[in-house]
């Protein structure tokens, strides 16, 4: 199942290009993409994802908005997905920049995305706030998933919106 | 089969409260150990309250969320009283966004306030200072 906003076709070139290796890898247009395997990767990543924010510009708020939802997603890739990656980049800097989120595994995909987006839904021992949350905390979100196969999660927030 | 690693996390006591703190390099594993290795202490100690300083957190998401919500609960069923102190201003703006609103626990606007809520008084040599300096 596919649920597009408005600007997951905006993201829609970088979503179907090709999995990276799993690992930090730095692309040549400037996109890094990190393991999210273990406990440690989920903490590895949100600094990560720290930095580009600050890079973007980012003020103290959404910067905690963006590495939250981050650690929301890998989270979920890890413990739902059985672990994936996580690619940040820095959609320019300033007024006008922002960061997009892409977060991938190969898991058991989400059969029924409406509800896995509804506050306190949950398949596990977790309060199901984690999807709708890290949704509301973005400006733009794709979720992209098919069951047996895996799921990808694109999210983007803009400076001054 | 390994023994559990402790969480490493310090746990004070001043009288009958519990004084510790979250750091952001608390992994998940950890996470779930200081919650035993805490509620462990709270009847050891005979604890009747518990300040726990998130004032170095700079992001709570909905795993440290529930771990929070979970402490408090087990506490108070074991008699003592939770108070989270110090949560920085963007990490509450951001919780509230995630539509977490850590419903049963106390918090305090910071460590100082935490204390006095729990009973102790402030007085020309803080009991306080000394001993929570030492987690900081
Ligand atoms: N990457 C994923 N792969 C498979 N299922 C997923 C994935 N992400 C989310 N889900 C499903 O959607 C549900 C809701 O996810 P959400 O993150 O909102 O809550 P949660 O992870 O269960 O709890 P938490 O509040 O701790 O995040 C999950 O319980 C799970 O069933
Ligand atoms: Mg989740």
């Amino acid at each position: 199942m596919t649920l597009y906003d408005e600007a997951f076709a905006r993201g829609a070139r970088h979503a179907d290009a090709p999995l990276r290796p799993v690992g930090l890898d730095v692309a040549p247009d400037g996109a890094q993409t990190h393991a999210v395997m273990s406990e440690q990767d989920l903490l590895t990543v949100r600094h990560a994802v720290r930095s580009a924010t600050v890079a973007a510009g980012f003020a103290l708020v959404d910067q905690t908005r963006i590495v939250t939802a981050a650690s929301e997603l890998a989270r979920n890739a890890y413990v739902h997905g059985g672990g994936g990656s996580l690619t940040i980049e820095v959609l320019g800097h300033g007024a006008r920049g922002g960061v997009r989120l892409t977060v991938r595994d190969n898991g058991p995909g989400i059969p029924d995305l409406d509800k896995a987006l509804t506050d306190g839904w949950t398949t596990g021992t977790g309060l199901g706030h984690g999807l709708g949350g890290a949704r509301r905390l973005m400006h733009e979100f794709g979720v992209d998933t098919t069951v047996g196969e895996g799921t990808t999660v694109t999210a983007v927030r803009w400076n001054n919106r | 089969m390994n023994a559990p690693r402790p969480s490493a996390v310090p746990i004070l006591r001043l009288g009958d409260v519990l004084v510790t703190g979250l750091l952001n390099e608390l992994d998940d594993t950890s996470a779930l150990t200081f919650t035993d290795e805490l509620t462990e202490r709270i009847v050891a100690d005979g604890a009747r309250g518990v300040l726990i300083d998130v004032s170095r957190l700079d992001l709570i998401d909905s795993f440290v969320a529930r771990t929070l919500t979970e402490l408090a609960t087990m506490a108070r069923l074991l008699g003592a009283r939770v108070i989270v102190a110090g949560m920085r201003p963007a990490v509450a703006i951001t919780l509230v966004e995630l539509g977490l609103q850590l419903k049963g626990v106390e918090t305090a606007l910071n460590a100082e306030q935490g204390m006095h809520a729990l009973g102790w008084q402030q007085t020309a040599r803080s009991p306080r200072g000394d001993a929570y300096d030492a987690l900081r």
